[in-house]
């Protein structure tokens, strides 16, 4: 066994935090799209558009029935022998295409989940009054399920951003592979994927505890 | 002036309203009373769809709709020609009392906000509720929130305001100040559809007591009928239960 190299370690901090930017890029664009998609999914499921019903439910099978890895690689490698406008794709692209598909099929089951934990007194209460089924959702129904949805979300936006690493298999260089190119060289992999690991570890426990916080937030919502 | 003529519901194989005809006056309060699951709550959520009917035509104010035919925008049109106040209250929890007020008024009925704003604050103060307007309905007592659910009734203005056993989920301290708004709202001649077991508040507010039983209107009369001098043997019976 021989001694961790600190010095090594401290000068590859600066180096790999540099590519944080581009991992949460990925991650909060990743989010965003899978927010919207999701949403429209899951108030697809609630409501049942016919025709449509059948698309989501197979959608959200495949995407959570599958590995994250295994769709990267059949969206960034093997679609575009099928599909040639897809070349153009770069692999950033196609790991927050990737990321999106692949969470938002979670998503839209906890946000479903969500909405159906919305006391169903209140629909009725809001089609008693005229409301459009758009506006009963819009106003009554998603923002109390949004709360109760928060910090599944958050969570998984926590998984989101660890899955940005596999961007690393789709040739991009992010914290991964900037700690690989340098490994390379020095041949110190334990030192700089330990140094990886701890910059992950730090950012996933500044969101746990504003997560935390979000909670006590959140149970305290609608009690003035 | 509100005509009912063939309602018809059915659960499965079960019916459960029986092709009921009821005319209702501008102004006139109506009673429904009756024993357990023959259909009082259906009645009334079938008025605006709650529950859809099968068959039979609804005529309330300026709106008829044919039930077999009806499109989303006579729902509508329906709904927005009554109000309902609901057992369990049902207030929108993301919404402070005066937003549950002003939520009618603002997003179905495209007032400006500052006068649908006066007006729920006009509805809290007769609800007696003005130093709450600001609170979520899980800051409320059950008989508070309920009076909300009232307010939010009354200031939609509507051709019908109904009623489904609007005090029975609450606390009995919490009885009495419900019903005394009831009775407010009453002195105004607002039509009135109320299905309650408050056999005393029946008798003092009700122009007309419906007695349903297994999905039809078994009798229909003054409380003076109804109550002191029933005819039909269920009701006979029904009566005496509830004494
Ligand atoms: N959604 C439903 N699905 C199936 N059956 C229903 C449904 N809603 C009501 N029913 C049935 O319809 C019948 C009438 O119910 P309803 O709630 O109108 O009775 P009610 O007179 O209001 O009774 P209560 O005094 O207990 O409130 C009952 O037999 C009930 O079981
Ligand atoms: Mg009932």
């Amino acid at each position: 066994m021989r001694a961790l190299d600190l010095d090594y370690m401290l000068g590859l901090v600066p180096v790999i935090l540099g590519y944080v930017p581009l991992t949460l890029f990925m991650a909060v664009a990743g989010m965003i799209c899978a927010l919207v998609l999701a949403s429209l999914m899951a108030v697809e499921r609630v409501i049942k558009v016919p025709g449509l019903d059948w698309l989501v439910i197979l959608f959200i099978s495949f995407f959570r029935g599958t590995p994250l890895l295994v769709q990267l690689f059949l969206f960034y490698y093997g679609l575009p022998q099928v599909f040639a406008f897809l070349t153009q794709i770069d692999g950033v692209t196609a790991a927050i295409m990737g990321l999106t598909l692949h969470f938002s099929a979670y998503m839209a089951e906890a946000i479903r989940a969500a909405i159906t934990g919305v006391d169903r007194s209140q629909w009725e209460a809001a089609q008693s009054i005229g409301m459009t089924q758009a506006q009963m959702m819009r106003r009554i129904v998603l923002p109390q399920a949004a709360r109760i949805a928060a910090p599944t979300l958050v969570n998984y936006f926590i998984d989101m951003i660890k899955g940005t690493s596999l961007a690393f298999t789709l040739g991009v260089t992010e914290m991964m592979g900037a700690a690989q190119k340098e490994a390379a060289g020095s041949f110190l992999y334990f030192e700089a994927f330990l140094v990886v690991a701890l910059i992950y570890w730090i950012m996933v426990e500044l969101l746990n505890q504003g997560q935390k916080v979000l909670e006590t937030y959140l149970n305290k919502a609608y009690a003035r | 002036m509100i005509r009912i003529r063939g309602l018809t519901k059915r659960f499965g194989d079960t019916t459960v309203l029986d092709a009921i005809d009821l005319d209702i006056e501008a102004g006139e309060r109506v009673v429904v009373i009756g024993p357990s699951g023959t259909g009082k709550s259906t009645l009334l959520r079938c008025l605006n769809f709650l529950d859809r009917p099968e068959a039979g035509s609804i005529a309330i104010g300026d709106v008829e709709v044919d039930a077999a035919r009806a499109s989303k925008k006579d729902i509508l049109a329906l709904r927005r020609a009554t109000s309902f106040v609901f057992q369990n209250y049902a207030l929108f929890a993301n919404k402070t009392a005066k937003e549950n007020i002003m939520e009618a008024l603002v997003i179905v009925q495209g007032q400006p906000r500052q006068q649908a704003e006066q007006r729920a604050l006009d509805v809290l103060a007769e609800t007696g509720l003005a130093e709450k307007a600001d609170s979520y309905p899980a800051a409320l007592s059950g008989g508070q929130q309920q009076r909300v659910g009232i307010g939010r009734a009354m200031a939609i203005g509507a051709d019908l305001m109904m009623f489904d056993e609007p005090t029975s989920a609450l606390d009995p301290e919490w009885v009495g100040e419900v019903l005394d708004l009831m009775r407010r709202v009453a002195e105004r001649r607002q039509t009135m559809l109320i299905v309650t077991h408050e056999m005393q508040f029946a008798r003092e507010i009700a122009d007309r007591i419906l007695f349903m039983e297994g999905g039809r209107i078994v009798e229909d009369g003054p409380p003076a009928q109804i109550l002191d001098a029933p005819r039909d043997a269920r009701l006979k019976q029904f009566l005496r239960r509830v004494a």
